[in-house]
């Protein structure tokens, strides 16, 4: 009797410290470490800005006195739902506006593309005296509208359809953390507007040949059920592709690469456990036929509970 | 749990096979088009008019060997030991150039137009540097191939390619030595067998033609070209449709012809057309005495306007003083209420944009990195005359006709433009933001409609059952300008008549030239 009246103790002890940790797990991302409770779906509005004024044409970086600073808004919204503690589904879409502050040449803007992705953590055990966790993640992402991906930089998109393959791998001691990981990013070839391009030679078709990329990510810094502070450094690494020519305009199937670090913040609201709230950015420290940007973003997050004992519980009150 | 792993497994595996399944290659369109099979010979093509030529026999060709003697039966030979065996790559040449000698060098063309259509970078003070024929490998390299440079590409090697076919046919039905296939019946032919005498090589002609000027043109890129030139006279050995005599007889020819419209090149006055700062300001003082706003460049820092000498190059189809009389009246006067007007039109176009509008605009956009909009309609046309199956002097002359009015259309229209020096819609406006490159240059009268209205108007002439499309794609492309942003209607309306005043006088040629 006794045994049995430890082990509910035990129990509910644990549930406690699950519940909590998913009000820890708010403002994942489809690229850190942390996981949505089976039925508990996080959602949030998110903003960024990222901007640049030089950027690299092939390997040589410069500026363009007709663009000037070229910057991007992104209004998003990002969701996180778990079908398991195991199992976690993501989508993002954003919304994105682009100006060029110097020059003739028009922003864009529209709804850019869907991205979904499954996010599995298989392995989770004790190692030593923390806590090595494993995760494979696999992405889509389509575009949302008929956006124009031909007029870079100011294009909001690339309108390529891709698909994402992740291995990650995520170790906590005590409030410590390191998450890397590695992405094989397939992306579908594109049709533009015109008939003919120029690559490195001559292309008579609309359909353009998009080279595949890979990302790398490593994350590191304090992560405790009220607070994650976090560095990243980010690398995106096209496979394939050509250089900007001089002078040239920017092209959707250029070698585009990019290495970023940065900053991530998340903070649960201690009075209010479901909100929380995200901020960061990051700036560009090497790249090659991209911009040297510098980003900030702001987003809040909140987390609904739809398990069916959130949903009696509901009910009696 | 048995879901836990299902929908992630699936989910992943959809993933591999989207990765792993899908091939990206891309084709060009023209890629896989049959080899071409003349619907007519055109025998007596060597009596058509040529443009330069006094005569067809100007730069004569010597008498072929028999095809008895034991130098042919060796010629013969080289075929049969080519054949004998046949890599993968030796077949792609055949098939490639099988298609037609004068679609696939005006394809070569357009590529080189298209990797040359880049404006120079700045110099550190501010001012441009001008690309030198003389060191054209160092930057900024030669040409800078922008639409009146390319206009007048196309026009020179599509008329020196018509004119020495005109004359390989003149010698081709004088000698009438036979294709080899026709004298060693044992021999493979890999292309579609054609009664037309084999000497000279019409295909010869051609490539000789365009290298030689592509020479002047493109000196930065003779390797490239000789290679061309090199797997074309192979593909025509390895395919059995002609002996190597054809063949070096046709390249002689075609170069020695392709020597006399060098000789013009040299002289047509396109060399001067970048001007000096005098004449820069020149334009502008003489518009501001003339009580209007002059065009300012909207680059920074300011860049001369683009060959604003190119109005006085020398035309193909009319004399100089009627190139003079087609230029039309002036604009809008920048003060009017109808230029307001116009300007608050093109506003309205760029404030909100229709996706479809858009498309337009880039469709026929043709800027920096293109074959500008005169390699647009060469492709437009390229792909109606695939359909036609002309014989080879049929494809030269259709497209020297289209381009040479294409050239005098640039010829006319950069008259007109630096004779008035009209402003563009966003410097009268700054708030228009454009959906293309804002050309550096003044805006009235539309290049794009000039081009259009003239190639419309040729190629309308010359395949009359598509001459309604033409007009519309014309008006299309005309358009594109004023949904851009960088053109006013009234730039875009003239522009579209006098480039078909133009096609006119292609079209008064192409009834007389006994094509």
């Amino acid at each position: 009797m006794k045994k049995n009246i430890e082990k509910k103790r035990k129990r509910l002890f644990i549930i406690a410290f699950l519940l909590t940790c998913s009000v820890v797990s708010v403002a994942q991302t489809d690229i850190d470490a942390i996981m949505m409770e089976k039925n508990a779906f996080c959602v949030g509005p998110m903003y960024s800005y990222s901007s640049w004024k030089n950027y690299w044409e092939g390997t040589l970086k410069r500026e363009n006195l007709n663009l000037g600073r070229v910057s991007t808004q992104m209004y998003g919204v990002m969701g996180n739902y778990g079908v398991t503690r195991k199992l976690n589904a993501l989508f993002s879409v954003p919304y994105i506006k682009t100006k060029a502050s110097a020059g003739t040449m028009s922003g864009l803007d529209g709804i850019q593309d869907l991205s979904l992705f499954l996010k599995w953590r298989p392995v989770q055990k004790k190692i030593g005296s923390g806590r090595l966790s494993l995760f494979a993640i696999g992405g889509l992402s389509f575009p949302m509208s008929n956006y124009v991906a031909d007029f870079l930089p100011l294009s909001i998109g690339l309108r390529s359809k891709t698909a994402s393959a992740r291995l990650m791998a995520d170790y906590q001691k005590g409030n410590l953390f390191a998450t890397l990981s590695g992405t094989y990013v397939f992306r579908d070839n594109i049709k533009i507007d015109r008939t003919s391009y120029y690559t490195t030679e001559m292309h008579y078709t609309n359909e353009v040949e998009m080279p595949n990329a890979m990302n790398w990510n490593f994350r590191a810094g304090f992560r405790n059920h009220r607070l994650i502070a976090e560095a990243v450094a980010n690398n995106w690494t096209t496979l394939g592709g050509f250089d900007i020519t001089r002078n040239n305009m920017p092209f959707p199937s250029n070698k585009m690469n990019g290495t970023t670090v940065g900053v991530n913040i998340k903070y649960v609201i201690p009075s209010l456990p479901e909100l929380s709230i995200v901020t960061g950015g990051n700036t560009t420290v090497a790249g090659r036929n991209m911009g040297q940007s510098t980003m900030v973003y702001g987003s809040f997050f909140y987390v609904l509970d739809f398990s069916p004992k959130a949903k009696t519980a509901a009910k009696k009150k | 749990m048995k879901k836990t792993f299902v929908l992630p497994i699936a989910f992943l595996s959809a993933a591999v096979l989207l990765i792993t399944g899908c091939s990206k290659e891309v084709v060009n369109r023209t890629d896989d088009i049959p080899a071409l099979n003349p619907a007519n010979i055109d025998i007596n093509a060597g009596t058509w008019r040529p443009v330069l030529l006094t005569t067809p026999t100007e730069f004569p060709v010597a008498a072929p060997i028999a095809t008895t003697v034991p130098d042919y039966i060796i010629q013969i030979s080289e075929i049969k030991t080519w054949q004998a065996e046949l890599t993968s790559e030796e077949k792609r040449l055949v098939k490639y150039w099988s298609a037609g000698a004068v679609l696939r060098w005006n394809e070569i063309l357009r590529e080189l137009v298209a990797k040359h259509n880049l404006p120079p970078y700045q110099n550190p003070d501010g001012t441009y540097p001008v690309p030198s024929a003389n060191n054209p490998l160092a930057y900024p390299q030669f040409p800078f191939a922008n639409p009146p440079y390319a206009a007048r590409a196309y026009a020179y090697i599509s008329a020196a390619q018509y004119d020495a076919l005109v004359a390989a046919w003149h010698y081709k039905k004088l000698y009438n030595r036979p294709a080899p296939y026709k004298v060693d019946n044992t021999l493979q032919v890999l292309i579609p067998q054609s009664d037309l005498p084999s000497y000279p090589s019409e295909d010869a002609v051609v490539a000789g033609a365009a290298a030689e000027l592509m020479k002047l043109l493109f000196p930065g890129d003779q390797d490239f070209i000789q290679q061309k030139v090199e797997e074309h006279k192979r593909a025509r050995l390895i395919a059995g449709a002609n002996v190597r005599s054809d063949l070096e007889a046709g390249e002689l020819l075609g170069k020695q012809v392709a020597q006399k419209f060098v000789a013009r090149a040299r002289g047509d006055r396109a060399g001067a057309a970048v001007g000096n700062q005098t004449l820069w300001t020149q334009l502008e003082t003489d518009c501001i005495a003339r009580g209007e706003i002059p065009w300012i460049s909207q680059e920074t820092p300011k860049r001369p306007p683009m060959l604003p000498l190119f109005g006085k190059v020398k035309t193909f189809l009319f004399d100089s003083l009627t190139a003079v009389s087609l230029r039309p009246g002036p604009p809008p006067s920048t003060g009017s209420q109808k230029m307001k007007d116009e300007t608050e039109e093109i506003y309205d176009f760029v404030k909100n944009p229709s996706r479809e509008n858009i498309r337009i605009v880039h469709f026929w956009a043709d800027g920096i990195n293109t074959y500008t909009p005169p390699g647009h309609w060469d492709a437009v046309a390229a792909e109606d005359f695939i359909s036609k199956n002309y014989s080879e002097v049929r494809w030269a002359r259709n497209m020297a006709l289209l381009n040479m009015a294409m050239m005098d259309a640039a010829i006319v229209c950069w008259d007109t433009k630096n004779f008035y020096f009209n402003p563009r819609p966003s410097q009268l406006n700054p708030a228009i933001k454009t959906l293309t490159g804002l050309p550096n240059f003044p805006s009235y009268i539309s290049g794009h409609s000039t081009f259009s209205g003239a190639a419309a108007t040729i190629l309308g002439h010359l395949i009359p059952e598509k001459a309604v499309a033409y007009e519309a794609m014309a008006k299309e492309a005309s358009l594109s300008r004023m949904y851009g942003g960088i053109h006013y209607r009234s730039d875009c309306e003239v522009g579209l008549t006098v480039g078909e005043n133009i096609g006119n006088y292609a079209v008064q040629r192409a009834t007389t030239d006994g094509g």
